[in-house]
């Protein structure tokens, strides 16, 4: 799980990052002294968990909150206990940190996170009448979440697959036949036995062959039709 | 009054000497610009901005486990909101505990 860290206090922020540094599966991607520069931060990548401390200078944590749905998990950290009510009026606060926060309490978060993460994937996997719009991979015990509209393609790879998202691929032992299964087809198409698209991304498609960020991906025969359909020729 | 020491932050460190001079480090340099801060806040009797960085100081109460200074930050802050500086002189003498403890570093 990746998370950030939003607190004017760089001995708060230090104390976090030390706490994390104590669970493997945690990484900090990043440390902001205000909401502000979180934000910008957030909108270009993806996170798990936010550590917030309610008194942020600038944008304060509540201001914050409101900015966002729950396309990530908040903890809150703060020494201010009469905000524990309040915190839990916000849907995506799961959980809430006075300071100084202790190893013991910062793990059973923590956990606590992991759970509903694993449990969210659970039931979109039990739940085939469940679509959103983003799909979780595991990859070395950490679920990593992507959107849809990040995928550009899929490729096989043996025993693996490639996920080309924007700026990373990301190799998952798993079979293109099981994604396919949790992707959406109005927006993924299989074109080829070794090849997933994100037929939004297509640039341009030319013989048998698409053109999606810089690669270029063969169409098999028998997809050409289908993907000809999808298309909305002029 | 209580005294400031390391309890938590040697838990925190649990061994690691790198963070632990890290983390003094950051003290070090964090705590004098709070405490000016505070003392200006005071001397201009902006209560807001003394609300404000009382309630940050709090945390390095907690930090250095002075449990009965951060009792006494938490009633300066609520004191504060209403204009009262009535906690101001114990609470000065909490900070002046935390300089002088790291100025030993």
């Amino acid at each position: 799980m990746n998370c950030i860290i939003i607190d004017d206090e760089k001995a708060a922020r230090a104390i976090l990052a030390q706490l994390c540094s104590k669970i493997p599966a945690m990484e900090v991607l990043g440390e902001f002294d205000g909401a502000m520069e979180a934000i910008k931060f957030l909108n270009n990548n993806i996170i798990d968990i936010v550590f917030l401390d309610i008194h942020t200078p600038g944008l304060s944590g509540v201001d914050f909150l409101q900015t966002f749905t729950n396309n990530f998990k908040i903890v809150m950290t703060t020494s201010d206990t009469n905000f524990a009510i309040k915190a839990y009026e916000y849907e995506a606060i799961v959980d809430y940190l006075v300071k100084p926060i202790t190893f013991k309490r910062f793990e059973k978060s923590i956990r606590k996170i992991e759970k509903s993460l694993v449990s969210a994937v659970a039931q979109t996997n039990n739940d085939t009448e469940v679509t959103t719009d983003t799909i979780y991979i595991n990859i070395d015990r950490r679920l990593i979440k992507l959107k849809f509209d990040q995928i550009l393609f899929i490729e096989a790879d043996g025993d693996y697959i490639l996920v080309a998202a924007i700026g990373k691929v990301h190799r998952v032992h798993t079979t293109l036949k099981k994604i396919k299964e949790k992707l959406v087809d109005t927006i993924f198409l299989q074109i080829h036995r070794s090849f997933v698209i994100n037929i939004t991304k297509i640039i341009d498609i030319q013989d048998n062959s698409v053109l999606i960020d810089k690669k270029v991906i063969p169409i098999s025969r028998s997809s050409r039709p289908n993907l000809m359909k999808r298309l909305n020729l002029v | 009054m209580d005294i400031p020491n390391l309890h938590y932050i040697n838990e925190l460190s649990a061994g690691d000497l790198y963070f632990k001079q890290k983390f003094i480090a950051i003290l070090v340099e964090e705590f004098p610009k709070e405490k000016i801060t505070y003392e200006t806040a005071i001397r201009a009797l902006d209560y807001k901005g003394a609300v404000q960085i009382v309630h940050k100081l709090k945390h390095k109460f907690n930090i250095l486990s002075m449990t009965s200074s951060y009792i006494l930050a938490v009633e300066h802050e609520e004191a504060l909101k209403v204009e009262s500086i009535k906690f101001h002189v114990p609470f000065g003498r909490a900070l002046l505990a935390i300089e002088e403890f790291l100025k030993s570093f």
